[in-house]
């Protein structure tokens, strides 16, 4: 006559759940990681003779950040909160304006041919600027163009940019390219 | 004729316990995959700055992180207050960012490593000219790829 096996007990197993739960509540780091993603330009060869890429005057927005956070676009003092229109009015040049940016056709792959703003926004800062200055004007400029990558994309595709098939996005990031340009540090304006 | 229990109400029974576990387990194993465990001691203090714009990195594994920002509180009396860069699990200097990069580029793959991000993970006080320094020592190793590490918000203007 054969004991039937006892059946063990899992009453306890929630309890023992419960502690490795919390245990792995407490070492979870949650940050996402996230940011604004830039690509930094490679470094010149010294070797080479630097052929110095003339842009035309009217091509370049300047933006600088002094030591006091202070923030001057294209030569007018503003406020951070200004300078997206400033930069969409730069990028897109509505009224074909001889001082703002030259267009120029480019054919693009499945697209056609598009006027692609010729328009480069130069960031300066000093060693002075706050990150935080820095930040901010970074993502106004970023979302100047965002936001005409928007309506670019709602205008043609019917879908902002995001929600564009990978292909659409890439004749988008083409038509409206996001040429922000950090320039190299000057020893200027130092405390 | 039918029979009736003489027992009379039973009240509400008894709520049974035993999918408790199941919910539990479901609850970890959710926390087991998502949690990423914090490898290295923060010597600095990193409060990164807020804006709207951000993307998210789509590689974790892909990054190498410098952080910047002021020492905490019981190292500053060996270091002082000035922001520092941390490497790792140690106080650097700029200069140590190349040996940093090149290390960290040895631990991805062949394929991969060309999408190494570096995220700079740099507080909202630090001011740029540190930055701007570990820009230049990222261009010249060649680390192009970078990262300013923000928390979704609204930017405060000061």
């Amino acid at each position: 006559m054969a004991r039937p096996v006892q059946e063990i007990n899992a009453g306890s197993m929630a309890d023992i759940a419960f502690l490795l739960l919390i245990f792995f509540l407490m070492v979870t780091t949650m940050d996402v990681e996230a940011g604004l993603q830039r690509r930094l330009p490679p470094m010149p060869d010294e070797n080479q003779k630097q052929d110095d890429v003339q842009i035309n005057r009217r091509n370049i927005l300047v933006v600088r950040i002094n030591s006091l956070d202070v923030l001057l676009a294209g030569g007018q003092i503003m406020d951070v909160s200004q300078l997206k229109d400033k930069a969409k009015e730069f990028l897109t040049n509505p009224a074909n304006l001889e001082t703002l940016p030259d267009r120029k056709d480019k054919m693009i792959e499945g697209f056609g041919n598009f006027a692609v703003s010729e328009g480069v926004i130069s960031l300066q800062n000093d060693r002075g600027t706050s990150y935080n200055a820095y930040i901010q004007v970074q993502n106004e400029l970023v979302k100047a163009v965002n936001e005409i990558r928007d309506e670019f994309a709602m205008k043609n595709f019917g879908k902002v940019y995001i929600a564009l098939d990978e292909d659409r996005q890439r004749i988008v990031r083409e038509a409206i390219p996001q040429n922000i340009s950090e320039a190299d540090p000057k020893e200027t304006g130092k405390k | 004729m039918a029979k009736f229990s003489k027992h009379g109400k039973k009240g509400v029974p008894a709520l049974s316990t035993a999918s408790l576990p199941d919910i539990v387990f479901m609850i970890l194993f959710f926390f087991m995959v998502s949690t990423s465990m914090r490898q290295t001691d923060r010597l600095v203090v990193v409060k990164v700055p807020e804006a709207t714009e951000i993307a998210k990195l789509e590689r974790k594994d892909l990054a190498a992180y410098i952080f910047v920002g002021t020492p905490v509180a019981n190292k500053q009396a060996q270091v002082g207050t000035d922001a520092r860069i941390q490497l790792n699990d140690s106080f650097k200097t700029v200069a140590d960012i190349r040996d940093f990069i090149a290390a960290e580029r040895e631990t991805k793959s062949e394929v991969d490593r060309q999408f190494m991000t570096v995220s700079i993970k740099a507080d909202v006080n630090v001011r740029m000219g540190i930055v701007t320094d570990i820009k230049q020592e990222l261009r010249r190793t060649s680390a192009l790829k970078i990262m300013y590490n923000a928390r979704r918000g609204e930017p405060v203007n000061n």
